[in-house]
């Protein structure tokens, strides 16, 4: 029975390159898997693209592609990627250009695009602010359908050595090379529901091979510094093994495995996605060797035929300052500190939307209660989303005039303004989403 | 004896949305997580939502629950004010939750 073997070269937009370059090299892999957007990070690009047309995509995306493009090319390894972000076309095409440099003529790349519904959202109303997204006027600065895998199987269909979409389901990036290499059937739920579960299993690469996971002590990880990415051996019925290659640090466990299985998942029996409702509540994981989990057992329904929207949106300024005190009484004195930055920010009450203060290594991950002894130092941390960019600056001043004006002892002020970019969501009809693949090969250039 | 002693978790984010996946090491401890664990402790334990906020899952092959927690992340990752703002640490903080007397063995109860 023929086994594919998927690799998971990046879990998040700043992923480390090294591990992705050891599976392109060593992992005898039909295909190496990018996954590099996250929830904001589309809208961030869109704004890149806005200011430079030619932008818009992946900021390492040369980077990952000079890395590894050598070795795939040579190795028969086709590469899926998301890292067009808001502009697949021009990610496409510094690739091409990175191959021609390389000398890696022949290679062809697709880009995938459709996911772009900036156009036709205005009448959906969003589920975070109850409004119709037309609501946001100038505010509104993208909005991008998770599509499924039509589009990505059409390119591997073509030939495509390297396919680049913006926003797709992230599971969608590995299911589209197993429909394509095996040909299940588009009804086909219950194997589409399993390579679903691959996918979400290898999208966050590290996160199941020891990252996310080591606690000294309690969950040991070996050589977490060198943690290798995940690969998958799937067979055609979907069934599939979850393993690391020799010599990379970290590991493959049951635990590792059940852990990122639920990673963000809700109800684990109908994990909705593009082109169906993949079903995990059956699951089983066994281990079969040394780092290497046996998945078998998922399942899946027929899809919704509505796709989530992200609609990204300008939403105020974020203003933050922070400042440390430390020895005894040191908690009263930061307390004191919050209090007087609050005190001295009423001015702009009116344009302060929303604020909060907090003693890191206290409560600012959860405003806890019970005491545990006095800590040797704290952290004071004053952030407020404001209205304007001059009231986001005050905060950090006001943070940064307790050194003189403060409690006793402050020291080491940082502070930080950024622009919020905001993302709500809704649904759209599926059928009014098309995507649309374009390929090119890297040509000898012709003087 | 603290949930951090007979069990692992991971903290994931969609939205405003926390899920929270409980696992346990042992399978002898499956049935004590099951039962002590309930969306009522839970939110008792972090007291800024209610038990209604919270939809529980079970997967009792793998030993696992799943939490789904609405409203929990100030807003969700993009405009939340905190420090942790995917609610990455919220996982640790489930599991200092007391599950009961250091003095009962976890297999015994």
């Amino acid at each position: 029975m023929k086994v594919l073997r998927m690799g998971a070269g990046a879990g998040f937009q700043g992923d480390r390159i090294a591990p992705a370059v050891d599976l392109a090299e060593r992992g005898k892999l039909d295909y190496l898997i990018f996954e590099c957007l996250g929830e904001r990070t589309i809208a961030n690009a869109q704004q890149a693209r806005s200011a430079d047309p030619s932008n818009g995509y992946d900021p390492l995306l040369e980077r990952r592609m000079r890395a590894v493009l050598p070795a795939c090319a040579r190795n028969g390894t086709r590469i899926v990627t998301n890292m067009g972000a808001a502009n697949p076309a021009a990610a496409a095409e510094r690739t091409l250009a990175v191959a021609r440099e390389l000398g890696l003529f022949g290679l062809k790349v697709a880009a995938v695009t459709g996911d772009d519904v900036l156009d036709r959202i205005g009448g959906f109303v969003l589920d975070e602010t109850g409004s119709p997204a037309a609501a946001l006027g100038d505010r509104l600065v993208s909005a991008n359908a998770y599509i499924g895998i039509d589009g990505l199987v059409a390119a591997l269909d073509a030939g495509a050595d390297v396919v680049i979409c913006g926003r797709a389901s992230d599971p969608s990036l590995f299911l589209a090379p197993l429909v394509h290499e095996f040909g299940w059937a588009r009804d086909d739920w219950t194997r589409l529901g399993r390579g679903i579960l691959v996918g979400h299993l290898l999208e966050c690469a590290a996160q199941i091979t020891g990252g996310y996971f080591a606690d000294p002590g309690k969950k040991d990880v070996p050589d977490l510094a060198n943690v290798g990415h995940p690969l998958a051996e799937v067979n055609s019925d979907g069934d599939a093994v979850i393993t690391k290659l020799e010599g990379t640090g970290g590991l493959v466990s049951r635990a590792t495995c059940i852990e990122q299985m639920l990673y963000e998942i809700h109800d684990p029996a109908r994990y909705l996605q593009p082109d169906v409702v993949a079903d995990f509540s059956n699951v089983q994981f066994e281990e079969v060797g040394q780092d290497r989990v046996a998945v078998t057992g998922a399942a899946g329904t027929p899809a919704t035929g509505l796709l989530k929207v992200s609609v990204g949106y300008r939403d105020g300024w974020f203003g933050e300052g922070q400042i440390s005190y430390a020895g005894a009484n040191c908690v009263e004195r930061g307390n004191l500190a919050i209090t007087l930055v609050r005190e001295r920010l009423a001015r702009f009450s009116g344009s302060i939307l929303d604020e909060r203060g907090e003693l890191v290594g206290v409560n600012s991950v959860w405003p806890s209660t019970t005491g545990r002894g006095d800590p040797a130092e704290v952290r004071m941390r004053y952030a407020a989303r404001c209205l304007d960019l001059h009231t986001a600056q005050a905060i950090g001043e006001e943070v940064e005039g307790l050194y003189l004006a403060g409690p006793a002892g402050g020291g080491g002020v940082t502070r930080s303004t950024r622009e919020v970019l905001a993302i709500a969501s809704t649904l759209m009809p599926a059928d009014s989403v098309a995507a649309t693949c374009a390929m090119k090969e890297v040509q000898h250039e012709t003087v | 004896m603290r949930l951090y002693d007979i069990a692992h978790a991971r903290t994931g984010d969609k939205g405003d949305i926390s899920n929270i996946s409980v696992i346990a090491y042992d399978p002898v401890d499956w049935p004590l997580i099951r039962d002590i664990v309930t969306p009522e402790r839970v939110a008792a334990h972090f007291g800024t939502f209610d038990a209604t906020d919270i939809t529980r899952f079970e997967l009792p092959q793998l030993q696992a629950l799943n939490f789904v927690i609405r409203g929990a992340l100030a807003g969700g990752v993009t405009r939340s004010l905190a420090l942790d703002a995917h609610g990455k640490c919220l996982a640790s903080v489930l599991l200092e939750l007391e599950v009961g007397s250091d003095d009962i063995a976890p297999s015994c109860v």
